[in-house]
């Protein structure tokens, strides 16, 4: 990509007391991308976030958002972004269209301007139906979406998103995504967390942070290539008392549950066809055993649970 | 193998003004089974949970607990049943070890038994260490550890859990559910309900609810088994343009991102359609297993479709 960067970090790091919540962390995110940044709870991810949008000062390092230093100059990034937070931050005795004057109103919009802008975005989040409904009778996707619509109604060039979608549900979550990525088509800058892997394919670029430290950056495809050189069997059904037997057969690296399937890692230098013929002697059926391809589950499994194993 | 009934509700209803919340339902769970329930936002899970519990009264028919009414023995049902509410539950001011003494004492347990119990669940759930933390200051998933924890301090034969994982990253889920299956090991009964759809088909019975109704129940391999959707991934050189076209065609469920390609899942009756079109943008199909959100979007789908119709 050749566009310019927006957001610039450059070993970014925070400090609380003697822990260190993130460790000189750098990178770059260019205009228009979407980029996830994952990690375990308590990683640094929301430390950072809070960093980039002027609401926490770094210890070290710096970082530039829309150009602006947050360190120097918290107050005016704040123009340039909108900020959508795990607890978004809606009041729920009010209307739809209230919620939507009520934060314009902190962003010094008013006027004609408001109202062209407030039905612009509840016609895109799919809430014009709603626009006279209390804030609290809405499920928790539409919230969610109108939530979204308060943190981009001054047109932030830069959007940050703070586990957007926890306990949303998947229909709920596809709509929601289709969404940002409309934002970002248009230009929006998103940098997104996420504790759901399969979002995590929407993101052009993946950073996973562990302990602090960006452990890995690449895209989705690249971050899959790179730590899963192993080929993988997926098991449909197997008898619990064979698991031991399945993760001890040589050449097995790992056995983990996915869904009500097993993801089976055999070590890239073995054969796999000898653990899937030892699979099948154990009287699993042919048609439920077969190679698949590496998730970014199982990426984070590797790069997260590496580091939380040792 | 022991399958007493642990919990049962028989056509439980709840109203809130015109809104019905729960219309009608009726399950078992069982001891040593995971019943999950699983459904959009607003489908009437954490009301019918709190039914369950005997938080609250149904209009209409009944929910017991050991054969006993969740309201009116509420007390008595109480000890029975560790109960993991969605919102923060513990003292955030507390620490570890003050949070499990106080949920302790309000189960009135013995100091002996206390302790032991106190130091199995430390261990489990690897929380050993940070007895002296404050619970603001716990990770989302050890917070969420803890208070499944002191949800089993006093033994309860049987779990009731609201969306325990929101928020909780997928090696802290997995520990979450390895958890979860050492108590159903030792015979407890469980109660979930979840927006992770790779933990509903971890359940050993799922119950998808919409509009405050069960709308399908099942094992949730042989609802896959039975899944007469088509599930593909798609390969194509632009995958963005291909997303487009693809996306207004009628019979398509779901359309998402998947490393380069794309996952399509398809309508039964539809998948000749789709293949025309997919065609037409040259991109091509490849068949791929359906995963349970497959049949969780396929299935509400259809009974949004069929509400269309009806009104």
């Amino acid at each position: 990509m050749n566009q310019p960067a927006v957001i610039e970090v450059r070993e970014l790091t925070r400090k609380f007391g003697a822990f260190v919540a993130v460790d000189r962390v750098s990178f770059d995110v260019v205009e228009g991308e979407i980029f996830g940044y994952l990690g375990a709870n308590g990683a640094g991810k929301s430390t950072t976030i809070r960093m980039l949008c002027g609401l926490l000062a770094p210890s070290e390092g710096s970082a530039r958002v829309a150009g602006v230093d947050v360190g120097r100059d918290p107050e005016r990034v704040k123009r340039s972004i909108g900020y959508m937070s795990q607890q978004f931050s809606l009041y729920p005795d009010l209307h739809v269209t209230e919620n939507l004057e009520f934060f314009a109103g902190l962003y010094g919009l008013g006027g004609r301007v408001l109202h062209r802008r407030a039905d612009e975005l509840l016609e895109l989040m799919g809430l014009a139906a709603l626009r006279d409904a209390r804030t609290s009778d809405l499920p928790g996707g539409y919230r969610q979406r109108l939530a979204l619509a308060c943190s981009i109604l001054h047109q932030p060039r830069i959007l940050f998103l703070d586990e957007p979608t926890a306990g949303v549900d998947p229909g709920a979550r596809r709509d929601f995504w289709r969404l940002v990525r409309s934002l970002a088509s248009r230009g929006t800058t998103v940098l997104v967390t996420t504790h759901y892997m399969d979002e995590a394919e929407y993101c052009d670029r993946v950073g996973l942070m562990v302990d602090g430290k960006l452990a890995a950056l690449d895209t989705p495809e690249a971050l899959k290539q790179q730590f899963i050189r192993d080929p993988m069997l997926e098991i449909h059904s197997v008898p619990h008392n064979l698991l031991a037997e399945i993760a001890g057969l040589p050449g097995v690296r790992t056995v983990e549950p996915f869904g009500s399937a097993w993801h089976v890692r055999v070590c890239f230098d073995a054969s796999l066809q000898a653990v899937k013929d030892a699979v099948l002697a154990m009287g699993v059926p042919d048609s439920d055993i077969e190679s698949v391809s590496p998730t970014l589950e199982d990426v984070f499994l590797e790069v997260v649970g590496r580091s939380r194993r040792a | 193998m022991n399958t007493q009934l642990l919990i049962h509700a028989a056509g439980v209803s709840r109203s809130f003004g015109a809104v019905h919340a729960v219309r009608e339902v009726s399950l078992k769970v069982h001891a040593g089974e995971v019943f999950g329930l699983v459904g959009p936002d607003g489908a009437g899970k954490t009301t019918l949970i709190r039914l369950l519990v005997g938080l609250l009264d149904p209009d209409a028919g009944q929910a017991t607990i050991f054969g006993r009414p969740a309201s009116s023995e509420a007390d008595s049902v109480r000890s029975l049943v560790g109960y993991m509410p969605q919102q923060y539950s513990l003292y955030g001011d507390l620490t570890v070890d003050e949070n499990l003494a106080f949920y302790g004492s309000m189960y009135c347990l013995s100091h002996r038994a206390f302790e032991e119990r106190k130091a199995k669940l430390l261990r489990l759930t690897r929380l050993e260490r940070f007895g002296s933390r404050r619970a603001d200051a716990l990770s989302g998933g050890m917070y969420k550890k803890l208070a499944l924890a002191c949800a089993l301090l006093h033994r309860p034969r049987v779990l009731v859990l609201d969306e325990p994982t929101n928020g909780v990253d997928p090696v802290s889920r997995r520990e979450f559910w390895d958890l979860i299956a050492t108590f159903v090991a030792e015979g407890t009964g469980v109660l979930i309900s979840t927006s992770y759809m790779d933990e509903a088909s971890r359940c050993s019975t799922v119950a998808l609810m919409h509009h405050g109704s069960i709308l399908e129940r099942g094992v949730p391999r042989e609802m896959l088994r039975t899944f007469s959707g088509a599930v593909f991934r798609v390969i194509a050189a632009d995958r963005d343009s291909v997303a487009l076209a693809l996306e207004r065609q009628p019979g398509v469920v779901a359309l998402a991102p998947d490393g380069a390609g794309l996952r399509l899942v398809v309508q039964a009756g539809a998948e000749l359609a789709v293949r025309q079109a997919v065609g037409a943008v040259r991109a091509r199909l490849e068949p791929v297993r359906p995963v349970f959100e497959d049949v969780f979007l396929a299935r509400l789908g259809d009974a949004e479709s069929a509400r269309v119709q009806a009104a």
